[in-house]
């Protein structure tokens, strides 16, 4: 829903803050909603507010069932004789 | 002098002349300027001639990559040069709140003469006015140019029809993000800077390369989508884009998404459309990516006709959406 | 962009479109509601429908905390600004939604209130912070995403002894709303509207887990897939969702593991429970009254509800007469089948929250789709 990001910590600060980045860009955002936050976390922000963190293993996870979607289907081609173009 | 501006530097006293002389002239002096005039004398050349008028209210004031002072010498400077003219003259009204520190607006003063003597224009006339604290924004300023259009050339949106080559300059919305990194309740950190810049350099190049070419604009307020939708609406014609194409920097890219800003809908100050037959694309392109300014010109598209008038474009993602204007201001959001 | 860029990978998507060709029964309507506004806006923005075959619908719901708010709340923020002499600050998203007469946030400002739009929770108690002699107050909306930033703000604004700070609370909820949906003759067998499934919201479900809907999918029977934000996110979600109908299941699967937990984000929830409490019913808007289904600041901090503060008058609210918003909101009207849409009702001039919310269904149409035919005829 809401539009939240992930982002890169790259420093905690006093009273529940962090900076965080994507690419070069920078903002202070609060911690206050996450337990145990440290320096190369990815959260996820929104409102200012990390919601939580990112699994970096489970979005590896995500990508290779999505490429999978399409290793299936050029198997599937190959066995039934079609041409794999895309839609 | 004291370090504010009060309501007699615009009393048209001793004091006014005083600010005058020690900040206006001193940075913007030139034979014309100096003569001291009610009005600037210049000698008119042959033919055609363009002028054009901005009024420069930005906030804030300074911000990375510039200030209101460059940006309004270069914003009526690429109005010229969006004609194909060579900008020769610019005016300058100032309106000034009264407690505006005076270190500002010779910063201010200074950053304009430093832009027109680069873009060699001349500022030859000039005017003052307070106004009561409260009833200005620091300060604002109005621009006007002339300047002079070489024989044969036609740039007009008038000159667009559909299968024509829609081309930008460079990365898209650098100005947008780094002005509004500087507003507050945003705070973000960012090296991203303004490409407020002077674009006749490089306009002149690429007539000399391809004199064909249709219209030129540059996308200010309202970005790209703006102006593609106001040229589509004056000529008539469609566009198909296709967004794989169009640069944005990544730094530009994460603000934006950290936002929920939309590049496409955010000011540039140093980029221009160029539309020209597709014949001609890619001398085009070469001649752009010689120039300083041009280097990351890109074809992103072509007009189509299309009797609604729709800028369209080929997500990165492999569907299709409308590229529409902005509505009001754009503003960050949380959904 | 980590994290982002992959996740709207062209390849990826091209792989994941003729998945969905190979797997949907050829004879087989699908129509999935996409309950998030955030997704309504992804599926506009990035063309997905585009890639979908053609018995593939989505049916845009009401999951746009905009979009809901009634008028009268809207009006009610807007009398605080104007009347009672606060500063009022609020998300970008309010400001130019009209309320009653049209007059917004946005035209308010320009009268001359002091309405001041801000990104976090955090900025408007700085604000409170700076502003000691003025009365502040946050205008709080949206779903279950953004009342835990709202939470933390009230309690820091006891830490603090701030007397200056209230909260104007409009916070709703989304397990809620799917039940009532599913309620409405609308999706009654025979009823005009059908839903197969759902795609369930990304970061709702960061918040409270994927464990709430599991009590909706059971009862109704629908497929729940909590999808991510992201085109290929939303795709593959489709995906799954398209492999549950054909196998007859109705589970609650999740999608968007790199952030959705079972649990969820406990502590944000735990906060959440100390501060707010349940409505016992909120007037949505297009939904009517839902019970269970919106949050109050909880006696404890009655101190920062500006609703205890501040008396707004019990004035009528209105909304525009022929504005199909609710019926778009229920899923069962496409905007198109509105006869304001495009004609009188524009982003420009928005005649309901719909049009001028970047997550309303009329808006991401008009914005990002009028050119289509209407696919999806009822």
């Amino acid at each position: 829903m809401c539009l939240a990001i992930p982002a890169k910590v790259l420093s905690i600060e006093p009273d529940d803050m962090a900076v965080v980045t994507v690419e070069n860009v920078r903002k202070r955002i609060s911690t206050a909603l996450l337990d145990q936050v440290a320096v190369g976390d990815y959260l996820l922000i929104h409102v200012g507010y990390a919601l939580h963190k990112l699994s970096e293993e489970e979005a590896a996870h995500t990508l290779s069932l999505m490429a999978e979607a399409g290793i299936l289907q050029e198997e599937l081609a190959e066995i039934s004789g079609e041409p794999t173009c895309a839609t | 002098m004291t370090d504010r501006i009060d309501m007699t530097h615009g009393g048209g006293g001793r004091a006014m002349a005083d600010l005058i002389r020690d900040v206006f002239h001193k940075h913007l002096g030139n034979e014309v300027l100096d003569r001291g005039d009610d009005a600037g004398l210049f000698a008119v050349q042959k033919g055609r001639m363009v002028m054009s008028t901005d009024g420069h209210v930005i906030s804030p004031l300074f911000f990375p990559g510039g200030d209101i002072g460059s940006l309004s010498v270069h914003g009526t400077v690429n109005d010229l040069a969006m004609m194909g003219a060579k900008p020769l003259y610019l005016t300058a009204g100032f309106i000034l709140e009264e407690g505006f520190p005076l270190a500002d607006l010779e910063r201010i003063v200074w950053s304009m003469a430093q832009a027109a003597r680069a873009a060699d224009v001349k500022v030859i006339s000039g005017d003052t006015k307070v106004v009561e604290r409260g009833k200005g924004d620091g300060v604002f300023i109005t621009t006007t140019g002339v300047g002079a259009v070489p024989d044969g050339l036609d740039i007009s949106v008038a000159n667009v029809t559909a299968g024509q080559s829609i081309i930008v300059s460079g990365t898209m919305g650098d100005h947008g993000v780094a002005v509004l990194s500087k507003r507050e309740n945003l705070e973000f950190e960012t090296e991203i800077c303004s490409d407020s810049a002077a674009l006749h350099g490089l306009v002149a190049d690429m007539v000399a390369a391809v004199p064909s070419i249709a219209m030129l604009r540059d996308p200010t307020r309202g970005g790209l989508s703006a102006t593609l939708n106001e040229i589509a609406t004056a000529a008539g014609v469609g566009m198909a884009l296709d967004e794989a194409q169009i640069p944005v920097s990544p730094d530009v890219a994460a603000a934006c998404e950290l936002l929920g800003l939309d590049p496409l809908n955010t000011a540039n100050e140093g980029k221009l459309i160029a539309i020209c037959p597709r014949a001609e694309a890619q001398t085009l392109l070469a001649a752009m990516r010689a120039h300083p300014l041009g280097q990351r010109a890109v074809v992103i598209g072509e007009t189509v006709a299309d009797p609604a008038h729709l800028v369209q474009m080929e997500t990165a993602f492999g569907g299709t959406r409308i590229v529409d204007w902005l509505s009001g201001e754009q503003l960050p959001r949380i959904c | 962009m980590r994290y982002i860029s992959e996740f709207r990978d062209r390849t990826l998507a091209d792989n994941l479109a003729n998945r969905i060709a190979q797997e949907v029964q050829p004879d087989r309507e699908y129509h999935f509601m996409e309950f998030c506004g955030g997704h309504t806006h992804a599926i506009f923005r990035y063309g997905v429908q585009d890639l979908m075959p053609q018995n593939v619908h989505f049916v845009h719901g009401p999951g746009c905390p905009v979009c809901v708010l009634p008028v009268r709340r809207l009006d009610d923020a807007v009398e605080l600004a104007e009347k009672h002499d606060v500063i009022l600050c609020t998300y970008g998203d309010m400001m130019r939604v009209p309320g009653t007469g049209r007059r917004s946030l946005i035209k308010a400002k320009a009268d001359g209130a002091d309405i001041r739009m801000v990104y976090s929770t955090l900025d408007a108690l700085k604000i409170a912070r700076d502003n000691s002699n003025k009365q502040v107050v946050f205008f709080a909306i949206g779903f279950e995403t953004t009342t835990p930033p709202t939470a933390v703000a009230i309690k820091m604004a006891q830490a603090e002894e701030l007397t200056n700070f209230t909260v104007f609370c409009n916070h709703v909820l989304t397990p809620a709303a799917i039940g009532h949906i599913l309620d409405s003759p609308d999706f009654a067998p025979g009823g005009p509207g059908r839903i197969d499934g759902f795609l369930g919201p990304s970061h709702v479900s960061a918040v409270i887990g994927s464990q709430p809907y599991e009590a909706a999918a059971q009862k109704y029977q629908k497929p729940v897939v909590i999808a991510g934000f992201e085109p290929l996110d939303v795709m593959q979600s489709v995906l799954m969702l398209i492999r549950q109908a054909n196998a007859g299941r109705a589970e609650v699967e999740n999608q968007y593991t790199r952030v959705v937990t079972r649990e969820g984000n406990r502590k944000a929830q735990d906060l959440v429970a100390d501060v707010l409490e349940l409505r016992d019913s909120f007037e949505w808007r297009g939904l009517g009254a839902v019970p269970d289904s919106a949050l109050q600041i909880s006696d404890n901090f009655a101190a920062y509800d500006a609703e205890k503060r501040f008396r707004v008058s019990q004035k009528q609210s209105r909304e525009v007469k022929s504005c199909e918003c609710p019926a778009v909101l229920r899923g069962v009207k496409k905007p198109t089948d509105c006869k304001l849409f495009g004609t009188v009702c524009t982003p420009d001039n928005p005649m309901g929250a719909c049009m001028v919310s970047s997550e309303g269904a009329c808006a991401a149409y008009w914005s990002y789709g009028r050119q289509r035919a209407p696919r999806d005829a009822a």
